[in-house]
């Protein structure tokens, strides 16, 4: 049983478990009280998230006019931070729906914080589009409702129309398979918790689940279709958003490489989010024997990977504009690696492209406090990218009377700090208040009580 | 003869053989507990594969047609608007939100269905077999309708593959 640890298979959890302890290891943190670690970290989160809520509160209120576009530069922070953010949410998706595709099973200690990664991101990604319309009370006009205008309908040929679409179905089905991986672990919640109101509300979310195998039949053939549909579905958002420059005719924008350099992109960018909040997880629940050295060394190959595919992008990007003969084309490219915004040119390149290589050597895969920071890198260097792409692209057009700069104003920085404070409160929260691990599927591949 | 019995078991490999062997005797399988998938149960219960995956198609496909048939009745029937010249019905433009449909009635539909066939609904009694089932507990209900089967058999086979309780339960529970 247990004593056949070979050197093929390490175990996935450490320390021996058995399924009682995973239980008590998992839950228990969830029935005491916070540690101090969780306090601090609420505390600053929630004080970003109060200063983005009144900097969004001041634009509302005053207009669009107190951020730092012009007519030129149209798309800035806002769009910057929405394809930040919903790149952020990929890697989730990938783990918990492409890895369990696989049958990678150590996607386990993670999937769960994943997932909730995801729908988070997603929340904060929505949230951009929304509050740059200027008049978010109407944002329902973007959906296809039967009006008194003549039922005037939206235009379903729009890159952006398709984004709608797109981000809610996305959203949508990350809850969904997010709420479904859950509910057997809710369940366990309920049958252990002395508290009454947690009973009750547990007993409501866990359905009446009672591990029976006809159900199990049923939930795991669910489960698998929605990992199946999830996949697809990852690859098509960030296409689709990558649609919303790659369908228009400027240069820096209107490429075909930009739906797989998008997808590569957000899976890269959303893998270091995964590793930096597992690296935090980990530490504040006291998770170590769960997520291990094996699944931060796992990641970080994950994390080469894409890196290698990201950096392809970028020279191919340049290799195009240069292979086109388009003047215009290799303008954009120029500008963008020695005009006024190269310093967010070269950041991007040393934090996506350099800063991955360092994962190559054990030496830093396994020295966890270079692997959170260089993972913060890669996040800085993600976001750049997507700033890079719209700010470059826009700010010298095709008429040079109309070249602009652009600065971005304190609004949009509270802004862009209040998404960080909504992400990271609503991920503590989760942490408090959830099983960050899934429960279920951690039993399914411990050792104990299988002919190994 | 109507006899129903409840084993609990500590592991995995016990359910599984106990699962196997009551049921090569004879033993009708009401259901196995399980704190999480055990795999190979199915075949141990015989019980047949899942069909959700056609319900999944079916309203995947569903979707999909009629979010198709949507964009092309707005745009080129209900209220048709030029847009840049563009043909009304720009087909090859409507793909993505088709696709997008696809997924969305696919993945929640199916979700819904799951949900409704093994009645989990927030209101739904909670029936727990016995207590532990969530957490490390595997419980084996059977039941005895042969009446030819020698008395105390189940009992034997389900304590030989290490039940550390056997209940027997009234027909009215669960």
């Amino acid at each position: 049983m247990s004593d056949s640890t070979t050197a093929l298979r390490p175990a996935l959890v450490d320390g021996n478990r058995r399924p009682g302890d995973v239980t008590q290891d998992i839950s228990s943190p969830l029935e005491g009280r916070p540690t101090w670690l969780w306090w601090v970290g609420l505390a600053v989160s929630s004080s970003l998230l109060a200063l983005g809520v009144a900097a969004t509160g001041y634009m509302l209120t005053t207009g669009i006019g107190v951020w730092g576009l012009n007519r030129t530069v149209g798309w800035g922070f806002d769009i910057t931070n929405f394809v930040f953010w919903i790149g952020i949410g990929h890697a989730g998706t990938l783990i918990s729906a492409v890895l369990f595709l696989f049958r990678q099973h150590w996607r386990t200690a993670v999937n769960r914080s994943a997932e909730a990664m995801t729908i988070f991101a997603v929340m904060c990604a929505g949230l951009f589009p929304l509050i740059h319309m200027g008049r978010p009370w109407l944002a329902f006009f973007v959906f296809p409702y039967p009006n008194t205008r003549g039922s005037l309908w939206i235009n379903f040929r729009s890159a952006l129309c398709w984004d709608v679409f797109a981000v809610s179905t996305y959203f949508l089905v990350s809850l969904t398979f997010w709420y479904i991986g859950m509910v057997p672990d809710l369940a366990t919640l309920r049958d252990r918790t002395r508290s009454r109101l947690k009973r009750t509300i547990f007993g409501w979310l866990s359905l009446g689940w009672n591990g029976s195998a006809r159900v199990w039949l049923r939930y795991e053939t669910v489960y698998l279709l929605l990992a199946g549909l999830a996949t697809p579905l990852v690859f098509s958002v960030h296409s689709i958003v990558s649609m919303d420059f790659a369908t228009s005719i400027l240069p820096g924008w209107h490429t075909t490489i930009f739906p797989p350099y998008f997808v590569a992109g957000a899976i890269f960018s959303g893998l270091a989010m995964v590793l930096t909040l597992m690296l935090v997880a980990r530490k504040v629940m006291r998770l170590e024997n769960y997520i291990t050295a094996r699944h931060v060394g796992s990641m970080c190959k994950l994390i080469i990977a894409m890196g290698g595919i990201v950096a392809t992008a970028y020279s191919t990007e340049f290799f195009i504009a240069w292979y086109s003969g388009n003047p215009y084309e290799q303008f954009v490219f120029m500008n963008r690696a020695m005009g006024p915004f190269s310093w967010a040119y070269w950041t991007m390149v040393g934090c996506n492209v350099l800063t991955p290589q360092l994962f190559w050597f054990k030496k830093i895969r396994s020295n966890l406090l270079l692997v959170f920071i260089l993972s913060i890198f890669i996040n800085i260097g993600m976001w750049f990218e997507r700033f890079v792409i719209i700010v470059t692209s826009l700010h010298r057009d095709f008429l040079p009377s109309s070249w602009n700069t652009y600065i971005p104003t304190k609004i949009e920085v509270a802004t862009l700090l209040g998404s960080f404070g909504l992400f990271f409160t609503l991920f503590l929260l989760f942490c408090r208040f959830l099983p960050v691990i899934s429960m279920s599927e951690i039993k399914g591949v411990l050792r104990h009580g299988r002919d190994h | 003869m109507n006899r129903k019995l409840t084993g609990v078991f500590t592991s995995e490999r016990d359910i599984l053989a106990a699962t196997f062997d009551c049921r090569a005797r004879g033993y009708e399988i009401i259901d196995v507990y399980s704190p999480y998938p055990v795999h190979g149960i199915e075949r141990a219960m015989g019980l047949a594969r899942s069909r959700m995956t056609f319900v999944c198609f079916a309203l995947a496909m569903a979707g999909a047609a009629l979010m198709l048939w949507f964009q092309i009745w707005t745009s080129a029937v209900s209220w048709p608007v030029n847009i840049g010249g563009k043909p009304l019905n720009s087909l090859p433009a409507f793909i993505p939100v088709t696709f997008e449909a696809a997924i969305l009635f696919g993945a929640l539909g199916t979700v819904f269905v799951m949900l409704i066939r093994s009645r989990l609904f927030p209101w739904s009694k909670l029936r727990l077999p016995a207590p532990g089932v969530t957490d490390d507990r595997f419980v084996l209900a059977l039941r005895q309708t042969d009446p030819d089967l020698p008395p105390g058999l189940a009992e034997r086979l389900m304590q030989d593959h290490g039940a550390i309780e056997i209940r027997e339960d009234r027909e009215e529970e669960l």
